[in-house]
């Protein structure tokens, strides 16, 4: 690891003025700096803010959950699991016990890709680490790479459950930075490679996620998270859905749904979820709606597998959700 | 019988003399590269371990995990992977098992708990005590990571039924492959934990 000095910020002014990288979980933070990918020369400690930052608040307004709260707490809050199963579930379903206890929301939506070219400074080409210098991946092993929002220079996948039930659900970020607060539609914060990879957000430098407040949705509480992986615990998403469904009967009033695993951001699929609008929900249009979910997928040898389990992933999901307890 | 060792060095200590030994000398402009010059100021860390207090003055990238190791001389703590995917280097902090590995030092607020804090007055936890009745090892790298998870896994509620222990057991690996066993194990200390 590369030498770095070490500051605790009190508050949140101190910390967005320091100009250096936040640590609150440091579970991406440390390994990476191990790893060389990332060097930072200072490490800002965001840990004391948590007496302001690390609430979770439910009510008619919705769910309001700080940055620095723990995945794990999140995750068994008895109105989430009531309320939002899909964000429950996907954090339960991602990293480990110890990891959950460490990582917090705000860390978690800005993790960086597994990519190994990325991970391993060895390989010389990496657009996202090394912007301009080619990517490995593009004829390399790429069997988890992405098939959505790839672009020429990067198919690097995004590696989050929990961003996938935020942007399902229309979440806001609430963001601090040396500017002041701004409050962002989550769908809005990361963004696809295009041409420069290493831009992954449109936070500004220094600028800190404070919050995410999802809006009150009460057919929500027919969500689920469904995460299709290499081993049944502890892995990444080879395919992950999440979707919520409002139903008349068998009929679909209103759809959301997200998909992960397949993409280079987190992923809502607007065109499924219109294709599934007042149709019956059964195999059929469900298979139909994943058609259209993945109708612009590119693949690169390797991961030619993943368009029709990113598919079979959402057909399954949207049937679980239609079998749910009606609500 | 007679060894010909000190019977004061441990396996640890003699290893260690071992590698020193081994180690080719630095040529000058490797030394000149690995030199602190570029190091930033050491920082004064205060860390409680099994309820003692340590006053230590650490490099800025010192590791939860190297201070317990290098500098307190709490081995029991491993280092597997390093990069937080094994779990061999789970500890207690602030009551909530997590990843010595990726912990810096200087970033730990509450008291940290590692195996060699879990016996008291010379018993055993019973944690502990389960792993060896249920013969739940067999290398040994991973069980310190193992117990205080398992202890972690019960004190969340999460070791109710045999898939649950699985599942949030999954964060320590055993390349031995004792899991039946340690599913075991956590399943006969679940019900002592709750009465100590």
């Amino acid at each position: 690891m590369r030498p770095f000095a070490y500051q605790r910020a009190q508050d949140v002014a101190g910390a967005v003025k320091a100009g250096g990288t936040f640590l609150a979980g440091g579970t991406t933070l440390l390994d990476l700096m191990k790893l060389d990918v990332m060097r930072p020369s200072l490490v800002v400690d965001i840990n004391d803010l948590s007496r302001e930052f690390a609430a979770i608040e439910s009510g008619p307004q919705g769910l309001r959950l700080g940055a620095l709260v723990p995945m794990s707490e999140a995750a068994r809050h008895p109105a989430i699991l009531r309320d939002y199963p899909v964000i429950s579930q996907s954090l339960v379903l991602a990293a480990s016990a110890q990891l959950r206890n460490m990582a917090t929301l705000g860390g978690n939506v800005l993790q960086r890709t597994r990519c190994s070219y990325f991970r391993d400074p060895s390989w010389s080409r990496c657009n996202k680490r090394d912007p301009g210098s080619g990517c490995a991946a593009l004829d390399g092993i790429n069997r988890k790479h992405a098939v959505l929002g790839t672009s020429p220079n990067c198919i690097a996948t995004y590696p989050g459950d929990f961003a996938q039930a935020l942007i399902a659900l229309d979440a806001v970020v609430e963001i601090a930075g040396p500017q002041g607060a701004r409050r962002l539609a989550f769908a809005k914060l990361h963004v696809a490679p295009g041409d420069d990879p290493s831009i992954e957000t449109t936070l500004s430098p220094g600028e800190m996620i404070t919050a995410f407040v999802v809006p009150p949705l009460s057919f929500a509480r027919r969500s689920l998270f469904l995460k299709i992986r290499d081993r049944q615990s502890y892995e990444f998403a080879l395919a992950s859905a999440a979707v919520a469904l409002d139903l008349e009967g068998d009929r679909v009033r209103e759809a959301r749904i997200a998909l992960g695993g397949v993409a280079t951001r987190p992923w809502r699929s607007r065109e499924a979820e219109s294709d599934l609008k007042g149709k019956v929900l059964n195999e059929a249009n469900a298979r139909g709606a994943a058609q259209t979910a993945f109708s612009s997928a590119v693949t690169h040898g390797g991961n030619d597998f993943k368009p029709e389990l990113g598919r079979r992933t959402l057909v399954r999901a949207l049937l679980q959700a239609r079998a749910m307890e009606a609500v | 019988m007679k060894t010909g060792l000190n019977p004061h060095m441990t396996r640890r200590s003699m290893l260690e003399g071992v590698a020193v030994g081994t180690v080719a000398p630095l040529t000058k402009s490797e030394a000149a590269s690995r030199t602190d010059a570029g190091a930033e100021p050491a920082l004064d860390v205060m860390l409680e371990v099994n309820g003692k207090r340590h006053a230590l003055t650490l490099d800025p990238r010192t590791t939860l995990l190297d201070a317990l190791r290098e500098h307190l001389d709490l081995t029991g703590s491993k280092k597997g992977c390093d990069h937080g995917q094994c779990g061999a280097c789970t500890v207690l902090a602030d009551g909530r098992r997590v990843l010595s590995c990726l912990t810096l030092a200087a970033a730990v607020r509450g008291p940290v708990t590692t195996i060699e804090g879990l016996a008291e007055d010379g018993r055993l936890h019973p944690m502990q005590q389960a792993f060896i009745d249920q013969d739940a090892f067999q290398c040994g790298y991973c069980t310190p990571g193992q117990i205080m998870s398992a202890v972690g896994c019960v004190q969340e509620g999460h070791a109710e039924a045999d898939a649950d222990i699985r599942e949030y057991m999954s964060g320590n690996l055993c390349r031995c492959a004792a899991y039946p066993n340690i599913v075991a194990a956590i399943r006969q200390a679940k019900p002592l934990m709750r009465r100590s």
